[in-house]
């Protein structure tokens, strides 16, 4: 077996067994890089030699008796979380040389269990995007491609693109991602794997370049819904540093995943019955609810009255979070700075953003003042909020008759390079079945399930409780033994 | 009489309201560890935090909201148990995450009051409309080169206050008071060091005018002044200014405007057309700022006596308002004082703390607290009057030399042999001699030229160096001369 083809469990138990030491599992996964990446695009940045050296320490330590519970895991880092000493460009131009001296606390948790750093993932400028097109970095390209016509190049999803094509390629076991409105759980399903967007507050958003603070939640992306749960363990944790951390205790998340489905009640909320809708993802839906009856779930319609407002209520708040967020990249203190002699600040200010962003980060920007603006703000970002707390009571009330809610995790499969990039409205679209989870805190993962006529991955949704990531496991896992699938993607390592 | 400037249609009325900013007294800034200290290296007390790096996240010091909810307490107003930090956006070069953060929506204190004392002795309760809590910026340095400014941000991120007055001041008397009591609570309070010419305590003042009768008319707000005086001339000069444009005709337009102390004129920084759109949202990276009752009350029970309730006991005491008044102006005098007067005559104590004690404070260019005498040492000084070793008059020769020697009074009339002659035996021989010499005036005395007894104390005064006791003196020459 190529050691690209392990699972992350399947690394650990290897690892611990002495059948492959960290460096050999980095080695490999840096071969495959450096055979991929330059088609792919997933990674902007690959730290061979500081990988190689932390796969030596990681070998060394376990020969000392310390093995954490990622001890010599090869991961890719996705290019919003701050690494120190290493380059974090957030996607942008305008961060193109920043490098940060200190780490995020999600991935230093990482480093706390052992992890090894094999580069910064590409990602949507910002993390603002569907598609992974946006990064100043260019594009990223999804291993997988159609059946009838493999030349055309598909998007991975995005805004975590790269995490998401570097762990289907088999460029890493598994990556750290955030999601704002879909920005794991659509890449993931895009690319044919696993991938939680836990509670809001489960992860510390500390040293992770913020796009909107009270949507952005890390997660991870794995080839398996338990290498999730092992990643999402070390990943997650009290943050004092992040005053809306929740300070709870973090559960064995591996271990949920092999509760089962006995007797849970599982929600079919019946506005996501879109008009339009691909039959594939109807019957994969019904395919879904059907696999988590045959496990003893019962499943039951439930009302999300206000869903319908999710789209438009997340394409305000989410940019005007960001309009005010993104104010610090002017030029002053780090990052990209474009001047001419002579002139006043404004100048500096206006040179430098324009250059240092791009046009959808731009479009966002102008969206999110606009709306917080006066005589705008009621009529927009106040409404806004209004819809939110509502979407929220939704929830609450479905909560109340069943454990979990099964969802498509997209409309479609994975579109080309080329489409849809000249409609913004078109590309917000994808985010209409996740944005709700996001708005209303709570745990989202995508499952891989199946796939469409042209032969690309199809994912499910499942949406938890607040803080209630065990049951989502467990009904993902439930998913994932149904699904069973084994399908593989053409571009990828050890191939 | 209420306060009125003369135009030529008549007079006018002022109406005043004061935004003060003022510095919170912590360790660290309000939402990052970063030291306050004033003074230090540019950029020497700077987190990343502070300087709006990206993935920073504001983390609320529970010391901050505690030192506003003292302020809260301490200016009678109502504790707010659920509070919001709001963003407040604008470029600036050294606001460096672009946006303050601030309490627009939800402050953490609502409304209270204040007593002003005015130079009539008159007093007048001032409306507080609201205190909340927010973050200052950087600093902006224009004129340490020719083409660049320079950015200091350790100023960035420190905890403010901004307390708002009601528009209840009518004169730069009023304005000038209020100031001065907010200084003085705040003080008490230990919670800002009101120092303004650090820059720890700043005012916004708004001025409008209008005739008698009148309801409000537009106002203007005069941005940062930085001293009290300032404040009253800056009251001063807005409101001729905008009489000038009333009166003739003109309208006055609601603007920011700068006084400049050096022409005593203000100036205008921008217009209401101008002005910033702060896109106000509530803050996403903080949860509301709810306060434990039990928590409010704790800090309400510590709290230090403030300079009202003093001020009340003095008076009790027995010190004459005007004694009571100055000697709790500064927290540092009343202590020295209180020091002073423990288990002594209050009044007797007020008397050398406002007299003798204060004067030797302005010659000396020296401040209460590093004071020349210790309050101990004055104490001594009134022990050693209360027995009668020392009299008024010697006391003060003593107190000079205390002054000079900082030597302890029992030491300095030990070495100077300065204690008063109480022995009437001793008096009664020295009064003998007085009166040997000067056999003609007490002729003239006794045949009626009572006048002269001064003459004859004086005498006896001077051949005992000051040192007798001058009840005692008084009697044994009137006895002798009466022969």
């Amino acid at each position: 077996m190529h050691p690209t083809d392990f699972t992350l469990r399947g690394a650990i138990d290897a690892l611990n067994e002495g059948t492959i030491s960290s460096v050999e599992l980095t080695n490999a996964h840096l071969d495959g890089i450096a055979k991929l990446n330059p088609r792919l695009n997933a990674y902007i940045t690959v730290t061979a030699e500081k990988a190689l050296a932390a796969a030596k320490a990681s070998d060394e330590r376990r020969r000392q008796g310390t093995v954490g519970a990622l001890e010599g895991i090869p991961l890719a880092i996705k290019d919003l979380f701050c690494t120190a000493g290493t380059r974090t460009t957030a996607g942008s131009r305008i961060l193109d040389s920043f490098v940060p001296p200190y780490e995020s606390t999600v991935s230093q948790n990482l480093l706390d269990d052992g992890a090894v750093f094999l580069g910064k993932a590409n990602l949507d400028e910002f993390a603002m995007g569907s598609s992974n097109t946006t990064s100043a970095s260019g594009p990223v390209e999804n291993p997988w491609s159609r059946a009838n016509d493999p030349d055309t190049r598909l998007v991975p999803g995005g805004s975590s693109g790269g995490s998401a094509a570097a762990v289907a390629a088999r460029l890493a076991l598994g990556a750290t991602a955030t999601d704002t409105g879909g920005s794991i759980r659509q890449p993931a399903a895009f690319c044919g794997i696993a991938g939680i967007k836990p509670t809001y507050g489960r992860c510390s958003r500390f040293g992770i370049v913020a796009f909107a603070s009270s949507l952005d939640q890390a997660g991870p992306v794995a080839r398996t819904v338990e290498d999730c749960a092992i990643l999402l363990k070390s990943m997650a944790g009290f943050d004092p540093r992040d005053s809306t951390s929740a300070d709870m205790p973090v559960p064995d998340f591996a271990k949920a995943c092999e509760r089962g489905v006995k007797g849970l009640r599982i929600g079919v909320p019946k506005e996501y019955r879109l008009d339009g809708m691909a039959p594939e993802i109807v019957a994969l839906w019904e395919q879904g609810l059907a696999w988590l009856r045959d496990a003893g779930a019962e499943t039951v319609e439930v009302s999300l009255p206000h869903a319908k407002y999710a789209l438009p209520t997340y394409y305000i708040v989410a940019p005007a979070e960001a309009s005010s967020n993104l104010a610090r990249y002017d030029g002053v203190r780090f990052g990209m700075r474009v001047t001419e002699p002579g002139s006043d600040l404004r100048d500096l200010y206006e040179r430098t953003r324009a250059a240092g962003f791009g046009a959808e980060v731009r479009r966002r920007i102008m969206i999110g003042t606009y709306v917080l603006s006066a005589g705008y703000y009621d009529a927009y970002y106040l409404k806004a909020q209004k819809v939110r707390a509502l979407i929220r009571r939704d929830f609450e009330q479905a909560y109340e008759k069943v454990d979990a809610i099964l969802t498509p995790a997209t409309p479609s499969a994975a579109f080309g390079m080329d489409e849809k990039q000249d409609d913004p409205v078109a590309m917000y679209l994808n985010d209409i079945f996740t944005v709700t989870a996001n708005l209303a805190g709570l745990p989202g993962l995508a499952v891989p399930a199946g796939l469409d006529g042209q032969g690309l991955p199809l994912g499910l949704q499942v949406i938890g409780r607040a803080f209630d990531e065990e049951t989502v496991f467990a009904v993902g896992r439930t998913l994932e033994r149904a699904a069973n699938f084994t399908a593989l993607p053409g571009l990828r390592a050890g191939a | 009489m209420s306060y009125t400037i003369e135009g030529r249609t008549g007079p006018w009325e002022l109406v005043i309201g004061l935004e003060i900013h003022a510095q919170v007294i912590s360790q660290a800034k309000l939402f990052s560890g970063a030291a306050t200290a004033f003074g230090a290296e540019p950029n020497s007390q700077v987190s990343f935090i502070d300087a709006g790096f990206p993935g920073m996240l504001p983390v609320i010091n529970q010391e901050c909201v505690a030192q506003a909810v003292r302020t809260g307490l301490g200016l009678n107003a109502q504790v707010n148990l659920w509070s919001r930090f709001d963003r407040k956006n604008y470029f600036y070069a050294d606001l460096p995450q672009g946006y303050q953060i601030s309490q627009f929506a939800h402050p953490i204190i609502g409304e209270g009051a204040v007593e002003i004392t005015l130079g009539d002795g008159t007093t007048k309760t001032i409306g507080i409309t609201r205190l909340h809590l927010e973050q200052d910026a950087g600093k902006s340095l224009h004129d340490q080169h020719a083409t660049k400014s320079f950015i200091d941000l350790n100023r960035s991120g420190v905890a403010l206050m901004e307390i708002v007055s009601e528009p209840d001041m009518r004169s730069p008397e009023e304005a000038g008071a209020y100031l001065t009591k907010i200084r003085q609570i705040l003080r008490y309070l230990g919670t800002c060091d009101g120092n303004m010419d650090e820059g720890s305590m700043r005012a916004d003042v708004n001025v409008s005018v209008r005739k008698a009768g009148e309801g409000f008319r537009t106002r203007c707000e005069v941005k940062n002044v930085n001293s009290i005086r300032f404040v009253m001339q800056a009251v001063e000069a807005e409101a001729r200014r905008q009489i000038e444009v009333w009166e003739s005709g003109e309208e006055v337009f609601q603007e920011t405007r700068l006084f400049d102390t050096a022409r005593g004129v203000t100036r205008s920084m921008r217009s209401k057309e101008d002005a910033h759109d702060y896109r106000y949202f509530p803050e996403p990276d903080l949860p509301p700022l709810v306060l434990d009752s039990d928590w409010v009350a704790a800090l309400k029970a510590a709290l230090p006596e403030l300079p009202d309730a003093r001020r009340a006991r003095y008076t009790a005491m027995g010190l004459t308002a005007y004694d009571a008044h100055v000697l709790t102006l500064e927290k540092e005098t009343a202590v020295f004082f209180e020091t002073v007067a423990k288990g002594r005559d209050a009044k007797l104590a007020a008397n050398w703390v406002t007299g003798d004690f204060f004067a030797a404070l302005n010659r000396l260019k020296r401040d209460v607290s590093d004071p020349p005498v210790t309050a101990e040492n004055l104490g001594a000084l009134l022990d050693l009057i209360s027995d009668k070793t020392l009299s008024g008059s010697l006391a003060k020769q003593v107190f000079e030399a205390m002054l000079e020697t900082g030597k302890a009074p029992g030491e300095i009339v030990e070495e100077r042999g300065l204690k008063q002659v109480t022995d009437t035996g001793a008096i009664e021989a020295v009064v003998a001699q007085v009166m040997a010499a000067n056999a003609d005036k007490v002729a003239e005395y006794r045949s009626g030229k009572e006048k002269l007894f001064g003459f004859f104390v004086g005498q006896t005064m001077k051949a005992m160096q000051g040192k007798g006791n001058p009840a005692l003196v008084n009697e044994v020459v009137k006895t002798a001369l009466a022969g």
